[in-house]
């Protein structure tokens, strides 16, 4: 097992091995029918309720527009929760003074789901786009200013030294020192609040919505639709991995000293 | 670093203290400057009030602890069936190493999709009584469980194994008395993970399908707009999933100073 494995090409073994689901999924649904299709479909049905959703739409809207809907809400709170958290987090992590003023808060707030904010938004906002973005906004910004805050610390005193020996301060040592210093931190923090922020946007889709990769879930399990269900499973599934791409391509571009 | 000095611990107590009474503060006056409605935001203190009042009068049903036990049951039960399943799994694709290809393409497919999204397949498989919920909070708890299980067989020192060897150990004896004790501090970090990924899926799942617990508890307050019984529920889903992530922290910590004191 452990010697003289040649390990294949990850591409293809994984290839195969989706094509081998593939297959087993057919011989399960259509051919022996082991899976009754009231409670699974077959591939067939999942094409059919793709066809049906990308042409004439489904849950009020076609396929393109509930997929572009959910990833706009999650850019938007994503990037409200990266643009407050992590300067915040990283002055905690400055100023021993900040830490002790706003970390108590924090840990008051900390153990509470993102997912239980979701009926005080409603309460709030109601169940349009305002109240989804304001969970997603705080599904994520705990962990940014968690790890901004954790960046700023892991930086070697020695470097702040000397960098402030050689006359660096202000908006400078920002800049050159304390944010590069805490980049493979901050972006770990990222990639934990990306994946939060699909949950909770699901979650809050589900339980109300107009459009939204959730809404499309949450009619085709009134509707007792499992093709669709799973169609709409599948467009979470390719939303949270483009994103999720995205950010790692970024992390590589933005710290090219760095490699994981 | 001048800013980065630790502070006395009189300031520290001090400033901690402010920023608490601040948020108070904060919250307090919103709601009694009324720009929103009572309703919408009451102060702390009738949240507080509202809290006390559901521990012994019973909402929708059940008082608090009752909904919070019905909660945890089904928590139990997704995260035992988590363990179970996901760490011997996680510990055979780090030891088979050709398992491990043909596996994993399906795991990392498998992991985009956000637990929640499972809850529609969850209440048309096994309704939305205990099963829902527990296959909501096994999809939570399940990942953190087979990754770090995994990590833990798969890194362990090459050193230890090839001594095994050499001793004449046999594969399951090397199974059992090398790969397992030396996983065993990548898999309870697991646990802690998976169990704070389990209790939120929990909540999650009884937003959307539950007739009870504590998550219906937020969904009945939300209906009948009062924030007060919202927030209560909020506060108790905190305390308990503290108290989750907290005994799974002394449990890792007295692990760590066992197998300190062990060497």
């Amino acid at each position: 097992m452990r010697n003289g494995w040649r390990e294949p090409s990850r591409l293809a073994v994984g290839g195969s091995t989706l094509a081998a689901v593939v297959v087993l999924w057919y011989l399960a649904t259509t051919f022996t029918q082991i899976i009754p299709p009231v409670y699974f479909p077959t591939p067939a049905e999942v094409l059919q309720a793709f066809r049906q959703i990308t042409v004439q739409g489904y849950a009020d809207g076609q396929l393109q527009q509930h997929f572009l809907h959910s990833c706009w809400l999650v850019l938007m709170g994503f990037a409200a929760a990266v643009g407050l958290g992590v300067p915040l987090g990283m002055l905690m992590g400055w100023s021993r003074r900040a830490e002790a003023l706003i970390n108590p808060v924090f840990l008051l707030l900390r153990p509470i789901p993102p997912l239980a904010w979701i009926p005080l938004a409603i309460v709030w906002l109601g169940l349009g786009d305002a109240a989804k973005v304001l969970v997603i906004w705080f599904a994520a910004f705990v962990p940014a200013v968690i790890n901004s805050y954790a960046g700023v610390r892991s930086i070697e005193p020695y470097l702040i030294e000397a960098a402030r020996s050689l006359g660096i301060r202000g908006a400078m040592l920002v800049r050159e020192v304390l944010f590069p210093g805490a980049l493979p931190l901050i972006f770990t923090g990222l990639r934990l609040s990306l994946q939060a922020c699909w949950t909770t946007l699901v979650a809050a889709e589900l339980i109300g919505a107009i459009v939204g990769l959730g809404h499309v879930l949450y009619q085709a399990g009134l509707d007792l639709f499992p093709a669709m269900i799973v169609v709409g499973m599948i467009g979470v599934a390719i939303a949270g991995g483009l994103m999720t791409t995205a950010l790692g391509r970024l992390e590589a571009w933005s710290m090219p000293w760095h490699r994981r | 670093m001048r800013a980065n000095v630790a502070l006395r611990r009189r300031e520290f107590v001090v400033l901690s203290c402010a920023g608490l009474a601040a948020f108070f503060a904060i919250w307090a006056l919103a709601s009694m400057l009324g720009t929103t409605a009572r309703q919408f935001l009451p102060p702390p203190w009738v949240v507080a009030e509202k809290f006390v009042e559901l521990t012994h009068e019973p909402f929708s049903g059940f008082t608090l602890q009752h909904h919070l036990l019905s909660s945890f049951a089904r928590f139990g039960m997704g995260f035992t069936l988590a363990v179970l399943i996901g760490i011997p799994l996680g510990l055979i694709l780090g030891w088979f190493r050709w398992l491990d290809v043909i596996v994993s393409p399906l795991l990392d497919a498998l992991r985009f999709v956000a637990p929640i999204a499972w809850v529609p397949f969850a209440a048309l498989w096994f309704g939305t009584g205990i099963g829902g919920p527990v296959l909501v909070i096994f999809t939570g708890a399940f990942p953190p469980c087979v990754i770090n299980a995994y990590r833990g067989a798969r890194y362990v020192d090459q050193h230890l194994i090839e001594a095994a060897r050499t001793l004449g150990a046999r594969h399951w004896q090397i199974i059992s008395e090398v790969l397992l004790p030396a996983s065993v501090p990548s898999i309870v970090a697991g646990l802690r993970v998976s169990a704070g990924l389990g209790w939120q899926s929990l909540v999650g799942a009884e937003l959307i399908v539950a007739s009870s617990g504590i998550g219906y508890v937020l969904v009945k307050g939300q209906a009948s707009i009062s924030t007060s019984i919202v927030m209560s529920g909020m506060i108790a889903i905190g305390i308990v999933g503290f108290a989750i992530d907290a005994l799974l922290r002394r449990a890792e910590m007295h692990l760590q100073r066992r197998r300190g004191g062990d060497r």
